[in-house]
């Protein structure tokens, strides 16, 4: 664990972004998890695809639960309001703050404890409303912070650090944030960040609930022989669908391959997926085809990986409510208050 | 001898869940309401939706005692399931209206109430040949009947009937008919009036008749309320129906048609109040309605509001508890649970309103509350409040009056370099600034955690910080108690050493019951306590005194805890009145318990005993 500040200073010749920030005014202070934890990676990936989409690091709100993937909103975005709220509960909290405001990014950031296990009901019910929201797991299969449990998504005969055996099935959240109706479902590895960046960048332009599964290998407590979460065995099972490159809306396409290897989605922003495809036969706008497919491949002990499904013109649960466009916490008196006079009518009609 | 008496009595309806009978009911209410004669209603009603027995009790009442009485006068009794409880909870004297189409043996009835049968079926089955509309104007054709017998005036129902069915018009002609032809079969058939009429007076003024949820709901409405997010659960549900359906009256922009408000049916408690304190935490005015179970799964969330101080606002319509206890009766029995919510040292700001005014009043004044102390605010209704009809002064507002938002540290203020410390005391009230998340790009932002920090939010585990925040915690609750609603005081007309506390729905009995108690020679002080943290007055009046009755609903004497816990009050002076069955505390209660104590204490000379 690492304890010291961060310094403030930088080179002066690293690069700024069109806002002028440069990659430091992304992050947060120095991480207290394990030296070589996947969430670390992915703490950089978000740092990465902020920096990479201008975005105004103050207009991002990242929400948690508990564990160790909750703590990670520390190190990364520093001028970010964060709330590390209870556990399992960050999805009504984050539902919440974005009813509240809708103007803002909401980063919400868990675990596979945090998600699969505890908050199983919240994480279902917030894609279920469809919250304009990035939902990142961090899936490690294993509660860390409490020293090597099995998570709700630990795989059925995978094998703990202890060497005991796991006798339960696993929640596929990927599966079930298809069947509640995520309207952008990815899967990725903390290990691939030419993979992860794009696929954040591409959720955060997403209007409604985008979902990533992001599995993270943990380095202290679930990276060994027998579990299906380490490094290793991800590398050797990971099946890719596609690759994904982000476009700024307006941004001019630059692409080199051949039709039919490359289908462009344009999301409700003007942004712009460039999806190059690895396996002809997955097409991420069919729900039902994919569902089927990922329990095909999960049968044969492939980890799929990859933009998995976007419904690119999604609604929001702002549009299922018809709330006004001007944020509800900027309403005063004015709007908000019907008066003395729209009072006394009231008390008539009740006499 | 038949009771008599004119604008004083109570009516109750025996009638089977779900048979249309609630509104015709209702219409008796408001016709005698309509007379200028005051009226309190109440629902007593099962779990059910269909099928099960239920009560409607009407009293009647121009000296204006709102409070259950207790007993029956008229009992107009439908349901053959409760037959015989109900012709026994009839008062010596009084009446038992039924329906005759079906003889009954002699043994059902009692020698010493006046029997009037009326075949009340077999005119409906004459009339009508639907089997909806038998039982739907069976209903309106009672009423028609007790108006004739109570000397009522008919006019004033037929216009109620018209406002009720305004648009549409087709229902009003046969519904007129149906009291007709009750109206008309009691006066030929009946002996009519009976020793129990109502009188045109003038007693009810300016008051209106309002349900408390439905108040509490237009309070959060004048109070700013944006996001609203609920679980169903008996009796707090028609408080979150009420507020949609207030918003969708008040909270359009009428320019574009669009919502002023966001409300979320959530899939539990515990996420309601999660949404609650994601939205406040983002600077919007938030509340959950719920009852005790509710409360019992938001724990969790309320440690945190109370630990990261974000403002909530929670209604609480109290039932009967403990576990799933009493779902459709009323108690005050969540008092210790909201006033401790959450594990770990915590205390919770508490509002106990009489009646649906004072629930619109606090409803809108606790969004102020929670902003200003930055903490969950409880408003601390019960069923009897949320789900009768109550009759009670017009709702309030002044025009001008400007919502308090608390403290929140703007952009500009940042930029001028104003010091931001989210836990940090600047003004010695124990109350820190906060920002709003997306206020400046550099300054102000900041990490909000249920675990403990600095004044800087900054993380640590350290004891003298902890303790630092901890006891500025206590200083803020200490700054809640000049806010909250102070204690209403009344004294008697002469000097006692005897006083009174109470809380909430036991208002009206309790008003009631100090007249009965006065002219018995027992005076008593009275002290409405309105709000916990308790105002310094509360232990000033306990001081006053050389012992006070704390009447409460609840078994366990819970505000008399909270008495003795926080004013460090002498228990023994503290005397609990205790009212627990389910049913609204009565006047009469009230007075054998506060009478029978104060008789003890009356001293009888040893001769006196021997002679």
């Amino acid at each position: 664990m690492t304890y010291i500040v961060k310094p403030k200073f930088h080179h002066p010749s690293l690069p700024v972004n069109e806002l002028g920030f440069t990659h430091r005014d992304y992050e947060g202070s120095i991480s207290t998890l394990c030296a070589g934890c996947g969430h670390d990676a992915i703490s950089a990936a978000i740092i990465q695809a902020c920096f990479e989409l201008n975005l105004p690091p103050h207009r991002v709100a990242k929400l948690s639960g508990i564990g160790c993937s909750s703590k990670t909103p520390t190190y990364f975005l520093g001028s970010s309001h964060g709330f590390n709220s209870v556990h399992g509960r960050m999805p009504s909290v984050l539902t919440g703050a974005n009813l509240a405001n809708r103007d803002l990014i909401y980063l919400g950031v868990s675990g596979d404890g945090d998600t699969a296990s505890i908050g199983l009901g919240q994480f279902a019910h917030a894609i279920r409303r469809g919250v304009n929201m990035v939902y990142i797991v961090e899936n490690n299969g294993v509660y860390g912070l409490t020293k090597g449990q099995f998570s709700a998504t630990a795989d059925r005969g995978s094998k703990s650090k202890r060497g005991v055996m796991n006798n339960d099935n696993s929640v596929d959240l990927v599966a079930m944030a298809l069947q509640v109706g995520a309207s952008f479902v990815a899967r990725s590895f903390s290990g691939d960040k030419a993979q992860l960046v794009p696929l954040i960048k591409a959720a955060i332009e997403h209007k409604g609930a985008a979902f990533i599964d992001c599995i993270s290998p943990c380095v202290a407590f679930n990276n060994h022989p027998g579990s299906t979460k380490s490094f290793d065995y991800v590398r050797e099972h990971n099946e890719a669908v596609n690759r994904l490159d982000f476009m700024a809306p307006r941004a001019p396409i630059h692409v080199d391959y051949k039709p039919g290897e490359l289908e462009i989605v344009e999301q409700h922003d003007g942004s712009k997926l460039a999806l190059r495809k690895l396996h002809a036969d997955y097409d991420p706008h069919d729900k039902l085809g994919a569902m089927t497919y990922l329990q095909e491949r999960a049968h044969a002990g492939e980890i799929v990986t990859g933009l998995l499904y976007v419904e690119p013109e999604a609604d929001d649960l702002h549009d299922h409510l018809n709330t006004v466009e001007h944020p509800l916490n900027e309403l005063n008196e004015k709007e908000l208050c019907p008066g003395a006079g729209t009072l006394a009518k009231i008390n008539a009609s009740l006499r | 001898m038949p009771i008599e008496r004119v604008n004083d009595f109570v009516v109750r309806f025996a009638n089977v869940n779900g048979s249309g009978s609630a509104s015709a009911n209702q219409l008796f209410a408001r016709a005698v309401l309509r007379m200028g004669v005051p009226v309190a209603p109440r629902n007593i009603f099962p779990s059910n939706i269909q099928g099960l027995p239920t009560w409607y009790e009407v009293r009647i009442t121009e000296a204006g005692h709102l409070g259950a009485r207790g007993g029956v006068d008229l009992m107009v009794a439908m349901n053959p399931q409760t037959w015989d409880k109900d012709v026994a909870s009839i008062e010596p004297g009084g009446y038992l209206f039924y329906d005759s189409t079906k003889p009954l043996p002699a043994s059902k009835f009692r020698t010493d109430v006046t029997v009037i049968g009326m075949p009340l079926t077999a005119i409906c089955n004459r009339e009508y040949t639907d089997p909806r509309q038998r039982q739907l104007f069976k209903n309106i054709m009672y009423v028609g009947a007790l108006t004739a017998l109570l000397d009522m005036d008919v006019t004033a129902v037929e216009k109620l009937i018209g406002e009720e069915f305004k648009g549409k018009d087709k229902l009003i002609a046969p519904n007129l008919k149906a009291l007709h032809i009750g109206r008309d079969y009691a006066l030929e058939h009946l002996t009519c009036p009976i020793t129990l009429t109502v009188k045109r007076a003038d007693a009810v003024r300016d008051r209106i008749y309002i349900e408390g949820n439905s108040a509490a709901a237009l309070g959060a409405v004048y109070g700013g309320a944006t996001v609203c997010a609920w679980y169903p659960i008996t009796p707090s549900s028609s408080l979150a129906e009420a507020f949609t359906r207030h918003c969708a009256r008040y909270r359009i922009d009428p320019q574009t048609g669009r919502n002023r408000y966001a409300i979320i049916q959530a899939e539990d408690e515990l996420a309601s109040l999660g949404i609650v304190v994601g939205a406040a935490w983002n600077g919007a005015r938030a509340f959950t309605a719920t009852s005790g179970p509710g409360i019992s799964l938001m724990q969790e969330f309320l440690g945190l509001a109370y630990f990261a101080e974000i403002p909530a606002v929670l209604f609480d319509v109290q039932r009967g508890g403990p576990s799933t206890g009493m779902p459709t009766r009323t108690q005050q029995s969540d008092i210790v649970l909201a006033a401790y919510a959450s594990h770990g040292d915590t205390k919770h700001v508490l509002l106990f309103p009489e009646d649906p005014a004072e629930a619109f009043e606090f409803g809108a004044t606790a969004f102020d509350l929670a902003d200003r102390l930055q903490t969950p605010i409880f408003v601390m209704i019960d069923l009897d409040i949320g789900m009768n009809h109550r009759l009670c002064r017009p709702l309030a507002w002044e025009e001008k009056r400007a919502y308090d938002r608390g403290k929140v540290m703007t952009a500009a203020e940042l930029d001028a370099g104003k010091d931001f410390g989210r836990y940090l005391d600047v003004d010695g009230d124990g109350i820190p600034y906060r920002t709003y998340p997306g206020t400046h790009p550099t300054r102000g932002s900041f990490f909000t955690r249920g675990s403990t920090r600095d004044r800087y939010a900054r993380y640590t585990e350290e004891g003298g910080p902890y303790v630092d925040n901890m006891q500025r915690l206590l200083r803020k609750f200490e700054t809640a108690k000049g806010l909250v609603p102070r204690p209403v005081r009344r004294d008697a007309d002469k000097p006692t050493r005897h006083g009174v506390i109470y809380y909430g729905s036991t208002s009206p009995a309790m008003d009631e019951a100090i007249v009965e108690l006065g002219e018995r020679g027992h005076r008593l002080d009275m002290l409405r306590v309105r709000a916990f943290p308790f105002h310094q007055d509360v232990a000033d009046f306990v001081a006053d005194h050389d012992f006070v009755f704390v009447v409460e609903q609840n078994r366990d004497a819970q505000l008399r805890m909270l008495l003795v816990n926080e004013q460090s009050l002498d228990p023994v002076r503290l005397v609990p009145v205790l009212h627990y069955d389910g049913t609204p505390i009565t006047a009469r209660f009230i007075v054998r318990a506060i009478a029978e104590h104060l008789d003890a204490l009356k001293i009888t000379p040893l001769r006196k005993v021997v002679s």
